[in-house]
Parts: C-alpha cells; sequence; structure tokens
C-alpha cells in the first residue's frame, strides 16, 4: 500500500510548488496558470482522502469555472507585469523575524498543545470511502435552508455582477 | 487506502493557507491578490474533507460544497469590480487605491 503515499508526496508537492509559483511569477497569467496546477493536485487529494463528489465538483466549479473567469478578465483588461514596491526597512528588519518567530512560537505550541496532540493521536481515516448518496441525503436534508440560500446568493452575485459590469448610458 | 496520517492533510493545507497569506500580503496586482485569496479558500477546503475523513462524518464535506459555491459567487462580484477598476483608473496596483485614505 505505498502507492497512495507517493500520491500524496506528488500532489503535495505539486501543491506547494504551484503555491510559491503563485508568489514569484510577475506575469498575473502565470499566477492564474500556478493557481490551476494547485486546485488540481488538491483534486487528486480529494480522491484519496475518498470525496469522488468533492473532488468533481474541485475540478468543474474552481478549476474550471472560477479559474477560466479569471484568465478571461486577465485577457481582457490586458494585465501586464505587475509593479514592485520596496517594502520599508522596518519591515524587513523588525518585521520578517518577528513574523518567524511568531510561526515558530505557535508551531511549538501547537506540538506540545492538548488539539496538536488530539489531532496527532485522533481517529485515523477511515477505511470506506463517502458516498455521494450520502452526502446528497444530508445536504437535501439538514442543509436544505442553507442549500436554498445559496441558490438566492447565487443569483443577486449574478445581478451584482451585471449591475457592477453594465456601460453607464 | 488508510496509510497516510491525517495530521499529514493538516499540515498542507497549514502550509498552503501561510502561503496564501504571504500572497495576499506580498502581491502588488489586484487580481493576484484576489486570487490569494482562492488559494486561502482552498488551503480551508482541505482540511474541511480532512476532518470529515478523520470523523467519518459528511458535515465537512457539505460545508466544503458550501464554501465552493460562495466562493463562485465571489469571484463573479470581485471580478466585476476589477473590470470596473480597470475602465476607471490606469494602473491596477493596490497601493494606487487610495482613495478613502486620509
Amino acid at each position: 500500500m505505498i502507492f497512495p503515499a507517493i500520491l500524496f508526496f506528488v500532489c503535495a508537492l505539486l501543491a506547494i510548488v504551484g503555491a510559491v509559483m503563485v508568489i514569484l511569477a510577475r506575469e498575473p497569467i502565470h499566477s492564474a496558470l500556478a493557481l490551476i496546477l494547485v486546485m488540481m493536485s488538491l483534486a487528486v487529494l480529494y480522491l484519496l482522502l475518498g470525496a469522488e463528489f468533492i473532488a468533481a465538483v474541485q475540478i468543474l466549479v474552481y478549476a474550471g469555472a472560477i479559474m477560466i473567469l479569471f484568465v478571461t478578465v486577465i485577457m481582457v483588461i490586458n494585465a501586464g507585469v505587475e509593479e514592485r514596491t520596496d517594502f520599508s526597512k522596518i519591515a524587513k528588519f523588525a518585521g520578517l523575524p518577528l513574523g518567524f518567530f511568531l510561526l515558530l512560537e505557535t508551531a511549538h505550541w501547537l506540538y506540545h498543545s492538548a488539539i496538536g496532540a488530539a489531532i496527532a493521536n485522533g481517529p485515523g481515516a477511515h477505511a470506506e470511502a463517502f458516498s455521494t448518496r450520502e452526502l446528497s441525503t444530508e445536504l437535501f436534508r439538514r442543509y436544505l435552508l442553507p442549500f436554498e440560500a445559496t441558490s438566492i446568493l447565487i443569483l443577486i452575485a449574478v445581478l451584482g455582477a451585471l449591475v457592477l459590469a453594465r456601460k453607464d448610458e | 487506502m488508510s496509510v497516510i496520517p491525517i495530521s499529514y492533510y493538516l499540515v498542507l493545507s497549514a502550509v498552503l493557507f501561510g502561503l496564501g497569506v504571504v500572497a495576499f500580503v506580498f502581491k502588488r496586482n489586484v487580481i493576484t491578490v484576489f486570487m490569494s485569496v482562492e488559494l486561502m479558500l482552498n488551503a480551508v477546503n482541505l482540511a474541511f474533507v480532512a476532518f470529515a475523513r478523520a470523523h467519518g462524518q459528511v458535515d465537512g464535506l457539505a460545508y466544503v460544497f458550501f464554501v465552493i459555491v460562495v466562493a463562485a459567487a465571489e469571484a463573479a462580484v470581485g471580478l466585476a469590480i476589477v473590470v470596473m477598476l480597470a475602465q476607471n483608473r490606469e494602473s491596477l496596483n493596490v497601493e494606487r487605491m487610495n482613495s478613502l485614505k486620509f
């Protein structure tokens, strides 16, 4: 059973490399493509966790719809190379070490805390995958009201996008 | 199937969220700042799925579904705002967007 472990580490590495590329790329279009890489490898990780429906939705909605929207907008407004501005001296000499120190301290605290121990020794991954039937039953019974609320939210978002993008007469 | 401990997924989620925060702070283009928000949402989704798996409950997956739907709505409105900004201003640099500043 070594194959899932290899798949996990390859996808985790791809996701982290993609996220670093999002930061380092100068052109917005390169950032967008790197973000698609992150989303694709996360979809593989969802499959590995047994959440098939979420993996499909991740590819269809995130990597498909949302990122296509991003790429289209980048091309429409012709966003070029982004300008870089120097960050201040205080940020460079005090902020970065202090931020790193905060990170170390949080990691140390989490490592020794009850929460960290509970996560590390907690229940392992269950053997059986989630069935889409189970998820949809939950979605249409317990979460019916939020589900209907999201449809109204999407209607409002469509109207808002139309109003914003409309040309003034 | 379950050889990978759930904590690995949580560490990966934390690393991705941290990189998203760094991108949010460091990037100067409105679109890439917006993309780093999406990166953070993705990291949180991974933590949701990992916890749902660890506890064997479907609720986490339902929340991920809602997060994805809300992110789609947010992207639609946010990108419309970005298009508006691009039409009305010459630059998309966030440091130039200071008309609400004293």
